[in-house]
């Protein structure tokens, strides 16, 4: 029982994370109909910010750990925004066979110029939150980074839920996200709404890119691409372009990951979570929470 | 009000529009009738930004609009139901309204606004917080028109209200259309293939065959043309 607790908590914190990467996917698809490939790799730049700020503020402090984290989010949106700017939206009327050739382009230029800026090899993750760990009477440990994970995951989902549904600006991203036409007649800037999404949806990445590398303590330029697909993954399995099925998926498939990789089938975690994927898929082709979209006419 | 001249668009190498010529003068219903692919949804898109026009001008108060975008043409109170309808179907029709108000701030002004669209279908306050892809067609239909009215316009125009909805209802919605004309002074351009319903509520017409304006007239001279009759009207 413990231990099946343990692999909760554990499979939750991962799931958390894999959740913020995916809202990303899941909310550039809803406005653009396209799989930003990029996205994977603005989580890899988030954790890198942390890294490079965490030179400048004294490590394991709440304060500037949040900061840190504050800062990387502002970086990442910027450098979404202007990727979506320079590199998306001149191809906003061509086929969608262009920008998605040319995401996977951007994603490949990220990699590289990390790889010429950061350096290829792996770094050593600074520990920008206090660190301690809280043991139960049962025996179950929930060390500081993973809670911070569960808070700082909750506040911003309570928060994206928020702006999408209470606030102008997000009835406007749905509204983009039904129909371009239709919300372009009612005066709204497709574009300034596209680039907010961009913009949101690359801090989230960045908060998840800092609150994997506190947990796992390395960071490299290629990090991004594993835990990248996964949440691309975890936003299909929820139904692509719903906000709480992208959250549901990455909390799922962290889940089955953990308990996976704790059994003796660990060899085969990612085959076993893909193949779960599929088989959800087949008999739900939306997503958990997806609908398959019928228009009256 | 608006005056449209020489208007050509182009669909890549077609031609879908050759020198459309129109006006529309102050407080008037004008309509735009025609078989289909004849021109006259592409007009309406040309004249709202929707689409890129290759030659011709788009006098909206005397300024020149064509090409502008269709959310800065929002702004200079023009306002354009299109066809099909298009309301978000994933909001409810509350804020389907709201999104209508998109470009104005004064709160109590758009509440005034949305009591007025209530007063002409109180079936929308019926159904406030239900998503809008759960209406009827006709419903969806006032819903678009109010939509558009929630932007307070002096220009509307309408592409096939009719289309697809209950005889019932269509004759409810033209009723309305002519009650926004007249109580709120705003000029309409209707594009519609019901051209008989359409001459009966217009002041003037024009009938489009394959992007060209073949016939204009006053709509009740129009509606005693034999060539009308015989192409528009259902023959004799």
């Amino acid at each position: 029982m413990t231990e099946f607790l343990q692999q909760l908590i554990n499979g939750l914190s991962l799931g958390a994370i894999y959740a913020l990467i995916a809202l990303g996917y899941t909310m550039v698809y809803g406005v653009l109909r396209f799989i930003n490939f990029a996205h994977s790799d603005i989580f890899m730049v988030g954790a890198f910010a942390g890294y490079y700020l965490g030179h400048y503020l004294p490590a394991e402090n709440l304060g500037c750990g949040l900061l840190i984290l504050a800062g990387a989010m502002l970086i990442c949106a910027l450098l979404g925004m202007t990727i979506e700017r320079l590199a998306y939206r001149p191809l906003r009327n061509r086929s969608k066979l262009n920008v998605l050739i040319t995401a996977i382009g951007v994603s490949l230029l990220l990699e590289n110029a990390g790889q010429f800026f950061f350096g290829a090899k792996s770094k050593a993750y600074p520990s920008l939150f206090p660190v301690h760990n809280f043991t139960s009477a049962g025996g179950i440990v929930l060390s500081s980074n993973q809670l911070a994970v569960f808070i700082v995951a909750i506040l911003l989902l309570v928060g994206l839920q928020f702006i999408v549904l209470r606030t102008r600006i997000g009835t406007a991203m749905r509204a983009v996200s039904f129909n371009h036409i239709a919300s372009s007649l009612v005066g709204i800037n497709n574009d300034v709404v596209i680039s907010f999404t961009f913009g949101l949806g690359s801090a989230l990445a960045a908060a998840g890119g800092i609150l994997y590398s506190v947990n796992y303590q390395a960071i490299d330029p290629l990090m991004g691409v594993l835990p990248g697909l996964k949440a691309f993954v975890a936003a299909v399995l929820g139904g692509i372009g719903n906000i709480p099925g992208a959250a549901l998926g990455g909390l799922l498939l962290g889940v089955i990951e953990t308990f996976v990789n704790g059994s003796r089938y660990s060899t085969y975690t990612d085959a076993i979570a893909f193949a779960l994927l599929i088989l959800i898929l087949l008999f739900r082709p939306a997503g958990l929470l997806g609908k398959l979209q019928v228009e009256k006419v | 009000m608006l005056e449209v001249k020489n208007l050509t668009v182009n669909y890549g190498a077609i031609t879908a529009l050759r020198g459309v010529s129109l006006q529309v003068k102050q407080g008037d219903i004008v309509t735009l009738i025609g078989a289909n692919g004849a021109g006259k949804t592409t007009t309406l898109r040309a004249i709202s930004g929707l689409l890129k026009t290759a030659g011709g001008e788009v006098l909206y108060e005397g300024r020149n609009i064509a090409n502008l975008p269709a959310h800065e043409i929002v702004k200079l109170g023009m306002s354009h139901v299109p066809e099909g309808r298009m309301v978000f179907a994933n909001l409810t029709v509350l804020e389907n309204l709201q999104m209508g108000a998109y470009l104005r701030r004064d709160k109590p002004a758009i509440r005034k606004e949305m009591d007025y669209v209530f007063g002409i279908f109180p079936r929308l306050q019926e159904r406030l917080k239900q998503t809008a892809g759960t209406l009827s067609g006709g419903e969806q239909q006032m819903l678009a028109i109010g939509r558009a009215l929630m932007s307070k316009p002096k220009f509307l125009m309408l592409d096939e209200p009719s289309l697809g909805i209950a005889p019932l209802l269509v004759k409810t919605i033209f009723e309305k259309i002519v009650e926004i004309n007249r109580e709120q002074g705003i000029s309409i351009l209707l594009v519609e293939q019901n051209a008989n319903l359409a001459l009966e509520i217009s002041q003037y017409g024009y009938v489009l065959e394959t992007g060209r304006i073949i016939l204009q007239d006053r709509s009740l001279a129009l509606r005693q043309n034999p060539q009308v009759k015989s192409a528009y009207l259902g023959g004799a």
